[in-house]
């Protein structure tokens, strides 16, 4: 097929649920491409020899050649070539922000609209799972014991590369499900907890060992794990829910973002009583936030029958940090979008919510980071009227797992100090990535820093160590 | 993993369970907590751990039938298996050598003060222990109080058994005495537990009370157990469950307990009645 023909397709939309159906239910939104789609999208694709796209790609997932192979029909090859870099490609497919990373450097974004590389990516982790996930040869067993800290997707990155490898790999999880944010903060309807049991399913049977309700700092400290392994990875994430300080907060009504979603994901209060957690979501709600995990609440407040739901964000919709998937999702859905407002005040009654009170803001000058910083406009204080308030204000990292980890040096927003390059913290054996490192980011980042940590850790464990440890004096 | 090795009715609302969980019982201290999952669509049940046994590998943990969840944990027996069991959990209490000790224990709040009892007796304190109930079919432990304190006081509300009185009563009777009082600890329900905390404090004794607000996940995640003490919001799982009683906001914890009242009835009745629940569904 000639450039030109290929550039004169259009891109193909997805298959969805229809908005008015959707909210009533947590079934997945998008439903995939089917086989001649996935094909005729897949033609789309130049096989630029440069491929800006694999460059774009957090982890460098072999982009145009399982394209290629996908579009020549060969779906085994297109699974060895995608899962060549990304051991959870039916998650990164669905999850990862497409728009700001392969897709948005793919040659034909500049003309038109890029490639679908992330349906496409989900299509061929769907495919194999249909067909029966193949386990690749693992080499055998080295005899070194390494422990992973955390189950999200830094921590079963890192522990699936090290099992290839020959390793012996436990991950200790300190909830009772493994996945980290995929099981109990990314919600059902965007990240079927199905596939993501699958994908674990698949490291367990690289070897990895997973041992849930393991609180590091409880149970067992780092120093005490360094004494029966050889090596630990930190991938404990940020989970540490943050709150505004304002009046009113701990009224009845008000949730932490991390609850209402673990209450709804991991515990499965959407189907109380039939499971036995609740979740208390009123008639009218107010999300504070626009991240991924505002949207997430947004859309879940709407599916448990909130008539009214919205987003309140102090500053506009340009600076909206969630994927546009989700920001195009929850504005189908009916969530109202109530920019450049700030709440001062959570009004309550008789120990519950009430309303809320906010104040408009307006963008001032860039600060330091290029954003326009948002400030009060005097005398716009108004009232709004809801019954439940979430906090979705970003994370920190959960400083529990440091406990007893003496060593471990930590930045001002309680992150640990960890060489991008490798991995290494301060704390000799100890290497750390993910959320944990840079803060609440993305699913492909953690799993990039699983992978490179791995690799360091191999070079470390086989005698080879690249350099000196990480020392006080170097600059992290 | 987690199976019951063996239970004990100690009262018509009370059962003990022992459980083999080797590894939380290597690390158990007083004062801390257990999340449990009686069963896969279970909640996560924070409880306090009433005893350990590093050498048989067993927490034992003392619940009361309220709702669903624990009603469903009183129907297994030894040899069933917990979905879940996550442990130590909270800081555990601050032993030292204070002097002289006052602990106070009210219904189910007998059993989270026995090991506290037991490990400041260790640590050379003179442990006074006050255990009270509704009535005397209610009170359990005594004999086991007995055994780690060196005066023990037993009242019930109505003089079913022993003293008729509420437990601050013989608190303030030994504040008042003269003898000199180093620290109390109050455990049981929030509302008790404030009492004690006003009891003592015209008497500048410092007071430890042990939340128990609601939890999901009990390692600082969600901030569901959100409580405010000396104007300061903490999470009861992590910087608790033990916190300065004179400081807590019992109005709040007494108020954020009540927030799932209306669902934990509604569990609580389909559990109770399966067959006009079946019949339901059969129309
Ligand atoms: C609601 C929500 C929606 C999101 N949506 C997206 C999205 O669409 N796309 C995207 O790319 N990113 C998204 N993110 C961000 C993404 O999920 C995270 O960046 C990513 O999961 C980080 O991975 P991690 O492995 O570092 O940590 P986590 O996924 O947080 O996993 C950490 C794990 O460690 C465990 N742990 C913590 N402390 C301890 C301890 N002391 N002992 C033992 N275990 C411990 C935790 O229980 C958890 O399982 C979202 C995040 C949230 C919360
Ligand atoms: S129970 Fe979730 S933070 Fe305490």
């Amino acid at each position: 097929m000639a450039r030109s023909s290929r550039s004169s397709i259009a891109r193909h939309s997805m298959a969805e649920q229809e908005p008015s159906v959707r909210i009533t239910n947590f079934d997945e939104v998008a439903l995939g491409y089917d086989l001649t789609t996935a094909v005729e999208e897949a033609q789309r694709c130049l096989q630029c020899r440069h491929s800006p796209c694999v460059s774009g790609c957090p982890v460098g997932v072999r982009i145009p050649e399982f394209i290629k192979a996908l579009r020549e029909g060969d779906m085994w090859d297109a699974v060895a070539k995608l899962k060549d870099k990304n051991s959870l490609p039916a998650v990164c497919g669905r999850v990862c922000p497409q728009e700001t990373q392969c897709e948005e450097v793919c040659v034909l974004a500049k003309r038109g609209e890029p490639v679908a590389i992330g349906r496409l990516e989900r299509f061929v982790a769907d495919w194999e799972r249909e067909h029966g996930i193949r386990v690749p040869p693992v080499a055998s067993s080295m005899g070194k014991r390494v422990a992973v800290i955390g189950s999200g997707p830094a921590g079963l990155t890192a522990a699936g590369d090290l099992a290839k490898l020959g390793y012996d790999v436990e991950v200790l999880e300190a909830l009772h499900e493994p996945g980290g944010v995929l099981v109990y903060g990314i919600p059902e309807f965007r990240l079927p907890k199905e596939i993501v049991k699958i994908e674990i399913g698949y490291l367990e049977s690289l070897g990895v060992k997973i041992r849930t309700n393991v609180v590091i700092g409880r149970l067992y400290n780092v120093a005490e794990l360094l004494e029966s392994y050889d090596a630990v990875f930190m991938g404990t994430g940020a989970g540490l829910p943050m709150m505004m300080n304002i009046a009113g907060e701990n009224l009845n009504g008000v949730y932490s973002a991390n609850e209402l979603l673990t209450r709804v994901n991991l515990m499965k209060a959407y189907q109380f009583p039939e499971w036995d957690t609740p979740v208390r979501v009123g008639a009218r709600v107010a999300v504070v936030g626009a991240g991924n995990v505002a949207m997430d609440s947004a859309r879940s407040a709407l599916r448990l029958g909130a008539n009214e739901v919205h987003i309140v964000y102090r500053r506009s919709r340009e600076e909206v940090p969630a994927r546009a998937e989700e920001v195009h999702h929850a504005e189908q859905e009916g969530v109202i979008f109530d920019y450049l407002t700030n709440p001062v005040e959570i009004l309550g009654a008789e120990g519950w919510v009430t309303g809320m009170r906010c104040i408009r803001m307006s963008l001032g000058e860039p600060d330091a980071s290029g954003r326009r910083s948002p400030v009060p406009i005097e005398g716009s204080e108004f009232e709004m009227v809801v019954d439940t308030v979430v906090m979705a204000l970003g994370t920190q990292p959960n400083p529990l797992a440091f406990s007893q980890a003496p060593g471990l040096e930590r930045n001002r927003r309680g992150a640990v100090v960890a060489d991008s390059a490798t991995g290494r913290t301060r704390l000799e054996r100890v290497w750390a990535g993910g959320d944990i490192v840079t803060g609440s980011a993305t699913v492909i980042s953690a799993m990039g820093a699983g992978r490179v940590a791995a690799m360091d850790m191999h070079a470390y464990l086989m005698g080879q160590s690249r350099g000196p440890w990480l020392t006080a004096a170097e600059p992290a | 993993m987690y199976q019951i090795i063996a239970k004990e009715t100690l009262t018509p609302v009370t059962k003990m369970f022992v459980i083999s969980a080797p590894e939380v019982a290597q690390k158990a201290q007083a004062g801390q907590f257990v999340v449990l999952r009686v069963h896969e669509k279970g909640e996560r049940v924070p409880l306090t751990i009433a005893d350990y046994d590093r050498d048989e590998g067993t927490i034992t943990i003392v619940v009361q039938e309220i709702g669903k969840s624990t009603r469903l944990l009183g129907q297994l027996e030894p040899g069933d298996r917990l979905a879940s069991f996550t442990g130590p959990l909270g800081r555990p209490t601050e032993i030292e050598n204070y002097g002289t000790v006052v602990l106070v224990g009210g219904g189910l709040g007998i059993a989270p003060i026995y090991p506290i009892c037991r490990s400041l007796r260790a640590a050379g304190n003179h442990v006074i222990a006050i255990i009270g109930a509704r009535s005397g079919d209610l009170l359990f432990w005594e004999e086991r109080m007995r055994s780690v304190t060196d005066e023990l006081i037993v009242v019930t509300d109505d003089g079913s058994y022993a003293r008729k009185a509420l437990v601050t009563v013989p608190l303030k009777e030994l504040l008042e005495s003269g003898q000199t009082i180093d620290r109390v600890w109050g455990i049981g329900p929030a509302i008790m537990m404030k009492f004690i905390a006003l009891t003592s404090q015209p008497f500048g004794v410092k007071t430890i009370v042990s939340l128990n607000s609601i939890m999901v996940d009990g390692t600082g995640m969600c901030g569901a157990c959100r409580v405010s003490v000396g104007g300061r919001t903490y999470f009861a799982c992590v910087d608790g469950p033990e916190f300065d009683g004179h400081l807590v906001d019992w109005d709040l914890l007494l108020s954020r307990q009540r927030m799932y009242r209306d669902d934990e009835a509604i569990a609580l009745e389909r559990f109770s009645q399966p067959e006009s629940q079946s019949n339901r569904e059969a129309r």
